[in-house]
């Protein structure tokens, strides 16, 4: 590293070396590269990655979803069929499908609102709490935040547990007008929350809400500390009431952070997966699929359909670039990139 | 009502609201831990246990020799860390070299790859798995970590790259120009310059990359067959065996699991957001 510096003060040290720079930039460099190319040749790697680990298996995924691809295809002793539209009609007319969409998109509905809200309420109080509260309260939600997604579902599934999950004790402590037991039972206990498709969406619906509202706080926090004060000021000085200043001003002034913070979290929710795969030990329950649960189930199950999990995750996927436009015209719209 | 009055209480109930939300919070995570440390007739019971009044070790000591799938629990922790680091060093390279491109050169292309950088961000990673998994079949790295290391490098770098972007545009070109006029060469100012400059953000995007390939159930759980080459997520799944769960064990797991990633994530927090909505939060 020194003698690199040395030998190259060396060779640049005759007057005006800034000078004699401008002059050859344009042409070829003492390294014998043009500076034009630079910048393709320090991309050439994560071009590689991303053409060649990303781009292209997708090219793959939509080729596959019109072949037979079982296990004869993966030992490579028989070439791919072509199937046409097969797997695509299979699924369409398979019930599974249907529930499976449905679960998605009702589940990512009712879990990004939530979180919303939820992340939007502690963003607020965070920024109205005293300095060492607000620390003290984000380092909690940290706790929540950071926890891995397959972790998360061992956590959910104990507090869910029929017999000693902490959910059915809680439960029992209300009084019965409020959370009367279900019916035919004297109490909650037994409650099996994750045999059922509803009752397992609950619980998955709490673990993602726990385990996101923590990223959108922190981010309404910091969106918040960017309002100008003087803004509050005026809206003081104006007369204006705690939820007026809240709903024309806070709102406004957050729209964009919201925007993105929506669209990430439909995005993620879409295709929740390790939390689901925990809380219903895997893929046996087969109303309770979501899309990529289904798609994994059909590819990896015996006897292996590859063929028909790549039409599934197709069906996912056009769905999430439909939303990723959204998010790319968000993000292309705010930043001069 | 006097208006001090009315101030302390407002500042009473924000107080508590933020209890709350810290209890909320930590509730589940400490559920976790305590159970790894209670005895079994404090674990199997339709009672509230809110302490371990008997403290054990008898969990961690079980996952730690005795394992699951018969290997210990150090194997598939160790196995994490391989892919991880792996991931990390491979893939946070990468991400230097193209945002450096990016951030630092002006060139045709540039708005397309950045377009295609997001979009592939979001990709459902489910869905690649299905053409990776015959990839990496034909070309013999099935059931071999480092396969799984390239899939987790190609997951992890769109992001990576989308982050790192922004610790090299903060760097002021102005000090590149003045190692140049000073004679330095472009390697060289790279290497002694924005290197060092940058390095705190290198630090951020491969602390974010481990976490992801730390955490990757789908990969691992599919391109990995023998128990040999299982990662902590996968080997979790075995502790719910047929006989029922045995919670003592698979709390520890998880509790041993969860500690790098929350040791990392309080040291990253802030960069992970920044990245995540560059440019929407100002301040």
């Amino acid at each position: 590293m020194a003698d690199t510096t040395t030998v190259a003060r060396g060779r640049d040290s005759s007057p005006a070396p800034g000078h004699r720079r401008k002059k050859s930039a344009g042409r070829v460099r003492a390294s014998g590269m043009p500076v034009w190319a630079i910048p393709y040749v320090l991309l050439v790697p994560g071009l590689l990655v991303i053409a060649g680990l990303l781009l292209y298996p997708m090219f793959q995924l939509a080729v596959m979803a019109f072949q037979k691809v079982g296990l004869a295809q993966i030992r490579g002793s028989r070439p791919a069929e072509w199937v046409g539209l097969d797997n695509f009609e299979r699924i369409l007319g398979n019930d599974i499908f249907w529930s499976a969409l449905r679960n998605t998109v009702v589940f990512a509905f009712v879990a990004v609102a939530l979180t919303l809200i939820m992340g939007t309420a502690v963003g607020v109080l965070l920024h109205r709490l005293g300095k060492k509260m607000s620390l003290f309260v984000v380092i909690g939600c940290m706790f929540a935040w950071a926890v891995p997604p397959v972790a998360q579902g061992v956590i959910w599934r104990s507090l869910f547990d029929a017999e000693a999950g902490i959910v059915n004790w809680a439960l029992n402590l209300l009084p019965d007008w409020l959370a009367a037991p279900p019916t035919g039972q004297s109490s909650w206990t037994g409650t099996p929350w994750l045999n059922d498709t509803f009752t397992l969406y609950v619980a998955l619906t709490v673990c993602v809400v726990w385990a996101g509202f923590p990223f959108i706080a922190v981010s309404v926090l910091a969106g918040l500390k960017g309002i100008p004060a003087e803004l509050y000021e005026a809206a003081r000085v104006d007369g204006s009431g705690p939820w007026r200043t809240f709903t024309k001003i806070t709102l406004p002034m957050l729209k964009p952070v919201f925007a993105v913070l929506t669209i990430l979290s439909i995005i993620w929710d879409f295709k929740v997966f390790s939390q689901l795969y925990v809380l219903m030990n895997g893929p046996t329950n087969r109303d309770g699929f979501n899309l990529s649960m289904y798609a994994v189930a059909e590819a990896f199950k015996p006897p292996q359909k590859l063929g028909t999990g790549a039409a599934i995750s197709i069906v996912l996927t056009i769905i999430l670039l439909l939303i990723t436009i959204v998010y790319v015209r968000q993000i292309v719209k705010q930043e001069e990139m | 009502m006097t208006p001090l009055a009315r101030k302390r209480l407002g500042k009473i109930l924000l107080n508590t609201a933020g209890v709350l939300v810290f209890l909320w919070a930590v509730f589940p995570v400490y559920w976790m831990v305590s159970t790894g440390f209670k005895e079994n007739d404090q674990i199997f019971t339709t009672e509230f246990i809110p302490f371990p009044t008997h403290f054990t070790f008898d969990h961690f000591e079980r996952v730690l020799t005795e394992g699951v799938a018969n290997n210990s629990i150090w194997l598939y922790m160790r196995n994490s860390a391989i892919v991880a680091l792996g991931t990390v060093l491979i893939g946070s390279a990468f991400a230097l070299l193209s945002a450096t491109a990016i951030a630092r050169f002006r060139f045709k292309g540039r708005g397309a790859f950045l377009v295609v950088l997001l979009i592939v961000q979001m990709l459902p990673s489910e869905g690649l798995l299905i053409p990776l998994y015959m990839m990496v079949k034909r070309v013999g790295l099935g059931d071999q970590l480092i396969g799984l290391i390239v899939t987790q490098v190609a997951l992890t770098l769109p992001f990576g790259v989308w982050m790192l972007r922004t610790f090299v545009a903060a760097v002021p070109k102005s000090l590149e120009e003045a190692a140049w006029i000073d004679g330095a060469g472009r390697m060289t100012t790279f290497w002694k310059v924005l290197f060092p400059l940058v390095a705190p953000g290198l630090v951020a995007t491969s602390i974010f990359s481990f976490i992801t390939a730390w955490n990757d159930l789908v990969f691992a759980l599919y391109l990995m067959s023998g128990s040999e080459g299982y990662t902590m997520p996968v080997a979790l799944q075995y502790f719910f065996g047929q006989k029922g769960v045995d919670w003592g064990a698979i709390m520890a797991g998880s509790t041993l699991m969860t500690i790098p990633v929350v040791v990392f994530f309080l040291l990253v927090q802030r960069r992970m957001v920044s990245g995540l909505v560059a440019g929407a939060v100002k301040g």
